[in-house]
């Protein structure tokens, strides 16, 4: 699964919004991971305060670099047109004036040329000499400035470097979590919900979480402080020029809510359509052959064709929305720009204003921006982490499998003998399956389960193995309650063989090991020999190492079988619970199979799913189940006279092959 | 790349437009700054209000001009882009569609899905973000023009600046790119260990490795938040380090500006345009860097649409059309029929020859990979064959067109495949215009009325994506009855009855026989018992006809149907 990406817009106008149940709650419980790091988040709050100061401050330092020079300008050009009047030189009797005196002096109307900031350029200013650029003054104040943008630079590193290194702790600590509650939750909770699901909340849930964690949580932080340093600066500038930068605020944020608002609820339906058309796709894809074979493919185009327009009307309205942001805040962005240009240009001509400051402002309005449209969307980001920390921390708070009970003892030489007294079970408390079930199995017995395929046989390994728990009655081993019996030991009593056998991503040593930590090679060849699969392993170029691929596609159905029976004879239980291989395996692996398995349940309890007539007549017993209960239970030829259900089935199944030849 | 976007059609137009408007956009916005210069050099410095009202106006114009631009580029952006996608879709859906078995097996199914719609929507997002992408040359270009015009005298730190950024953008991708890599890998393989969990629950309670695979977990998650953190840290550099270049810039210039404004070379108002432009320069640097790594995913996304795209199938329609005789009930023969998979070594099926009767089954059984599912197949034409000859009623099937031959075939695939409607829908998807007593019978016959009536909502019950709400049982009896709906010539069977249980198969297999009795009856099996009353058994073994007869002939001549026999029933309940 890829990592999803972030749009343009962050992720924010991205999702499809889902509802939270308790939005402040979760929120709190998240905000619980940090409890540990309560004095690291301080320090990061501080240096992201730090280094957002800095940042704000800086401009207006410039601002007064920009003044001195422009100052020096004005003064020049005031002194050189004094000069020019004289004739290109100041005469004597106004070397000892200051400008301020010189202008005083001037006609009227000469004087009203003179604007107000240019008046107070030269206020002070000596006519002894041409004026000078006052290099040491500019030089300091860019070297304030460095200093400033230089530690800044180093605590916004400080921060994130922090930040990342907190995140992935908190992120590894969740996927962890979540991954040993797995381990601890009953199988019933594996069976409600789909695999991918529960796949989806550990990878893309956690995922989400960790993005706001890193990117977004300084990010509200710095958006917060920004706002804030920056209203200070510009009220230190300038009054009235903050009112008209403020003023353009509201507009921004209405427009970012708006967009916000609707571009969700358009990726929603982009979002539904997308779904629609995907179902489709897969739908005729993967029933591609039926499609063929009936003729359907230009139906299929057809609804395909009105799917795909809808997503088309969709797709572009989403895209264009959520795109509309940017040119809008940024044309807002430009009008405040050019706002102050004009009416600080206009104050600043009349002196209530210095040119640097008007600089400054100018990149403090666009500073401005940015952070009040993350601080607009910080409400979406916090929903969708909201709803993602929700869907994990369902996870986190189901319940677990009832604990060992405290006197559970470990079956230390297990003999084999299986009791069911009165046994009810339903998946549902509403819907009881087996309601009385008794059935006495001596160590070394076999019992053949028969029926319809489906529901029985799982029911059995979930009583069996105490994946679920019983509504009523008892099932004892060795005359020893299960539910008194320690989990580890009771399960390590079964060896279980089933059709659709697990195999994971590793090397066939490692599989057919699975059982034990503390095996020798020789052990496991032993086992593969006895299942048969020895020489075909060595066949691999890579023999045992050879690493089975995720779908194991690099092996026959009936070679995984053959796999888990190597398995079953390294782990030597007591008890065998087994599928006989039917249409999947060729003949030849399900004689070798067959093999295979009677080797294996020699001198053990067996219960046997059991497809072939000579397993079911042979059995010390056999359970007849229909849809999931067992109806019937005795030996073949008790059942016979019974002439109930197993009868039946006999003679539709198998006594056509007794008359025949 | 550029073949798939010649699919955009009438969108392309579009496309055109979107690129005008970012020119004017970006022109625009260059302008901007040379107004501001205008404030700051006539207005301010001269003290002149007018110039800074004008100059002020101009700036509010081409404000407007920059937003408008955008939001018609965007527009235009996001419809072609969605028309793209639009139309790669319908491209890629009607080829698979139309496809043959090859070449769907040659790419498989789930990464056709992937195809059709994941691949698509990158190339959409690709498209809709190619705006910015053109912008930022031209902006970064446009803004090399105007800064150069602005003060030629600073040129240098333009080049300069250029330099550094290229630098640390280049340093940063080399740092990054095998970092991004590596996290996806161990991100896939950090899903495929909790997937195994997830699947082999059971297996795991029962040999109690909870704990190892808690600790497998782990060290795949320590593995990937390893990188994770060194991706988050690079990242912690990059965006502090970008930002001070920036200023240290501004610094700079006004640095050196201040010297060239001494001695009167330079105005503050161009200073200030000059910064402003490389800030400029500087994004657009930033913004071409991340084409880099925008590019090569959409072109991957383009690469494998492409290879669906060019894909061609192997088996046409006659040019002129052989006809069938329209009520013909008659036979289905081959002869001398061989036919290998495309590249194999080996023939799957090598001279088979057998004629199927009306009135009569045929069953074919041979253990797994025997060519039994291939055999039938050829039968509907999904594969052609190498040599020899397929003939229904007495007529080569390459002489009939695809959809003609089909029609007269009805088909119970292996698995049962269902489709989203309603129970009715599914079953008329044998035959269109099938009145409700045509579909119930079928039901019926099917086994199915049963519990199809004990819905709710009856035939207009509504089945989720592929059946997911019916028990397996279920949707093969559906499947069944879909076949029979279409009252075929040809019945083919490929082990349909897998799912039934006995009591079920016993009752359909007697209702079908009445059903049928004039049809072509072609069936699968796996297990002997279900196939011993066929009038004629096909024993399959590595391709070849090993024998072909009735149960008891091939029990006594044929000794590969004798060991699939004895695999499956004891030798004594045989005797």
């Amino acid at each position: 699964m890829s990592a999803p990406m972030r749009g343009p817009m962050g992720h924010g106008g991205g999702h499809a919004q889902p509802k939270v149940k308790n939005f402040g709650g979760t929120i709190l419980r998240l905000a619980g991971y940090f409890k540990t790091a309560k004095i690291v988040l301080l320090f990061v709050l501080l240096v992201t305060v730090l280094s957002t100061i800095f940042t704000t401050v800086a401009p207006k330092q410039m601002g007064k670099a920009t003044t001195s020079i422009q100052t020096t300008v004005m003064q020049r050009m005031i002194y050189d047109r004094v000069a020019e009047q004289f004739g290109g030189e100041i005469p004597p009797q106004l070397t000892g004036m200051t400008g301020g005196q010189i202008l005083d002096r001037l006609p009227a109307e000469q004087a009203a040329a003179i604007s107000e900031n240019a008046r107070q350029a030269i206020a002070d200013m000596p006519f002894d000499h041409r004026p000078a650029m006052d290099f040491s003054y500019i030089w300091k104040i860019l070297l304030l400035c460095l200093g400033l943008y230089a530690f800044s630079a180093l605590f916004s590193f400080i921060q994130s470097f922090v930040m990342a290194g907190l995140t992935q702790k908190i992120v590894r600590k969740m996927r962890d979590d979540v991954s040993s509650k797995l381990n601890r939750l009953p199988i019933k909770y594996f069976d409600a919900y789909t695999h991918g699901e529960i796949l989806s909340r550990v990878t893309n849930d956690i995922d989400n979480i960790s993005n706001t964690l890193q990117q977004s949580l300084t990010q509200i932080i710095t958006s917060v402080v920004t706002i804030v340093s920056v209203l200070i600066m510009m009220l230190s500038i300038s009054g009235w020029l903050t009112l008209i930068s403020v003023a353009t605020l509201p507009l921004i944020v209405l427009i970012a809510l708006l967009i916000a608002k609707h571009s969700q609820k358009q990726f929603a339906s982009n979002q539904k359509e997308l779904g629609a058309l995907s179902g489709h796709v897969e739908e005729i894809y993967s029933g591609h052959q039926v499609v063929t074979a009936y003729g359907r493919q230009e139906k299929a185009v057809e609804q395909f064709d009105s799917i795909n327009q809808r997503l088309f009307t969709a797709g572009w309205k989403s895209q264009f929305i959520s795109g509309l942001i940017m040119p809008l805040t940024n044309f807002i962005n430009n009008l405040g720009f050019l706002l102050i240009c004009v009416a600080g240009g206009l104050f600043s001509t009349r002196g209530l204003i210095s040119l640097g400051n008007v600089v400054a402002f100018t990149q403090y309005s666009r500073q401005f921006t940015q952070p009040i449209v993350q601080t607009a969307n910080i409400m979406n980001i916090l929903q969708s982490t909201a709803a993602s920390a929700e869907r994990v921390f369902e996870i986190m708070d189901a319940a677990e499998e009832r604990p060992d009970a405290p006197d559970a003892v470990a079956l230390t030489e297990p003999k084999g003998q299986v009791t069911f007294e009165h046994v009810q079970f339903g998946y549902r408390e509403d819907k009881i399956l087996i309601s009385d079930m008794n059935l006495q199995v001596q160590p070394g017995q076999t019992v053949a389960i028969v029926g319809p395929t489906g529901a029985g046989k799982t029911t059995l390994v979930n009583l069996l193995m105490r994946f679920y728990e019983l509504n009523g009655g008892k099932i004892l081993i060795d005359g020893v309650d299960i539910t008194q019996i320690k989990r580890e030991s009771l399960r390590s009593l079964f060896g279980m063989v089933l059709q659709d056998t697990w195999l994971f991503g590793g090397s066939i040593r490692d599989n057919i090991a699975y059982s034990r930590d503390d095996v020798s090679d020789e052990d496991i060849y032993k086992a593969a020999k006895a299942a048969y699969v020895d020489r075909f392993v060595r066949t691999l170029s890579e023999g045992y190492d050879t690493v089975i691929n995720e779908e194991a596609s690099n092996l026959s159905q009936g070679q995984k079988q053959l796999m888990t029976i190597a398995r079953a004879i390294l782990a030597d239980p007591a008890i065998l619970i087994l599928d006989e291989a039917t249409s999947s395996v060729d003949t030849r692996t399900e004689v070798l199979i067959q093999k295979a398995m009677n080797k294996l349940m020699e001198g053990r309890t067996s219960f046997v799913i059991a497809h072939r007539l000579s397993t079911i007549r042979g059995a010390d017993l056999i359970l007849v189940m229909n849809h999931g209960d067992i109806i019937e239970q005795g030996t073949h030829e008790e059942l016979m006279a019974q002439k109930g259900f197993y009868a039946d089935l006999y003679l539709s199944q198998f006594s056509s092959a007794g008359q025949s030849a | 790349m550029l073949k798939v976007f010649k699919k955009m059609g009438t969108y392309g137009g579009y496309y055109a437009v979107v690129i005008v408007f970012i020119f004017i956009q970006s022109m625009a916005d260059l302008t901007l700054p040379k107004k501001m210069q205008v404030i700051i050099d006539q207005g301010i410095t001269q003290g002149n209000d007018a110039m800074i009202w004008e100059a002020g106006l101009q700036m509010l114009l081409f404000a407007a001009i920059v937003s408008v631009s955008a939001v018609i580029a965007s527009l235009l952006a996001a419809v072609c882009g969605a028309g793209l996608a639009k139309n790669l879709r319908r491209a890629v859906f009607t080829k698979v569609t139309g496809a043959t078995n090859n070449q769907l097996s040659q790419f498989g199914t789930a990464s056709l899905i992937t195809r059709t719609t994941n691949d698509v929507t990158q190339l959409q997002q690709f498209i809709v973000m190619s705006r910015l992408m053109i912008m930022a040359p031209v902006m970064g270009i446009g803004g090399v023009i105007m800064a150069v015009r602005t003060a030629p005298s600073l040129s240098w730190i333009i080049a300069a600046v250029i330099l550094v950024v290229a630098v640390f953008v280049v340093c940063i991708f080399i740092k990054g790119n095998p970092l991004f890599k590596a996290q996806q890998k161990k991100l896939d393989n950090l899903n495929q260990v909790m997937r195994e969990d997830l699947t082999g629950v059971r297996v795991i309670r029962a040999f109690n490795r909870t704990e190892k695979e808690q600790k497998r977990f782990e060290a795949a998650n320590a593995d990937l938040t390893g990188t994770a953190l060194k991706i988050a840290r690079l990242m912690a550099v990059m965006m502090p380090v970008t930002l001070l270049i920036m200023n240290l810039t501004t610094l700079l210039i006004t640095q050196v500006s201040a010297g060239l404004i001494d001695t009167g070379s330079l105005e503050v108002g161009q200073m200030s345009a000059f910064i402003q432009y490389v800030m400029q320069i500087m994004m657009s640097l930033i913004m071409v860097s991340m084409i880099f790594v925008f590019i090569p995913r959409a072109a991957v996304s383009a690469e494998r649409i492409n290879k669906v795209l060019a894909s061609e199938g192997e088996i046409f329609d006659p040019r002129q059309p052989a006809s069938l005789p329209e009520t013909g009930r008659g036979t289905l023969e081959f002869r001398d029929v061989t036919f290998r998979f495309a590249g194999a070594e080996e023939p799957v099926l090598s001279h088979i020859s057998f004629t199927a009767k009306a009135g009569q089954t045929t069953a074919v059984i041979g253990s797994t990979g025997a060519g039994k599912t291939t055999l039938i197949d050829l039968v509907s034409r999904f594969y052609d064959i190498e040599s020899g000859q397929i003939l229904l009623d007495g007529v080569d099937i390459r002489e009939i067109p695809q959809a003609g031959l089909r029609r007269r075939i009805g088909l119970v695939p292996q698995k049962a495949v269902l489709f989203t409607g309603t129970i009715a829908e599914n079953i008329r998807f044998g035959k269109e215009d099938a009145t409700d007593q045509e579909v119930r019978h079928a039901a019926q016959v099917a086994q199915a009325a049963d519990f199809i009536e004990s819905k709710p909502d009856g035939y207009d019950a509504l089945l989720a994506q592929g059946g997911v709400n019916l028990s397996g049982g279920q949707k093969q009896r559906l499947s069944i009855a879909r076949a029979l709906v279409r009252r075929p010539e040809i019945y083919i069977f490929d082990d349909s009855f897998s799912a039934l249980d006995f009591k079920t198969d016993a009752k359909l297999r007697a209702a079908l026989k009445e059903e049928t009795a004039d049809s072509i009856m072609l069936v699968v099996a796996q297990r002997v018992s279900t196939i011993m009353q066929a009038e004629q058994i096909l024993v399959l073994a590595d391709g070849e006809l090993a024998g072909a007869g009735t149960h008891k002939e091939l029990f006594e001549s044929c000794p590969v149907y004798r060991e699939i026999v004895l695999s499956q029933h004891s030798e004594e309940e045989i005797a």
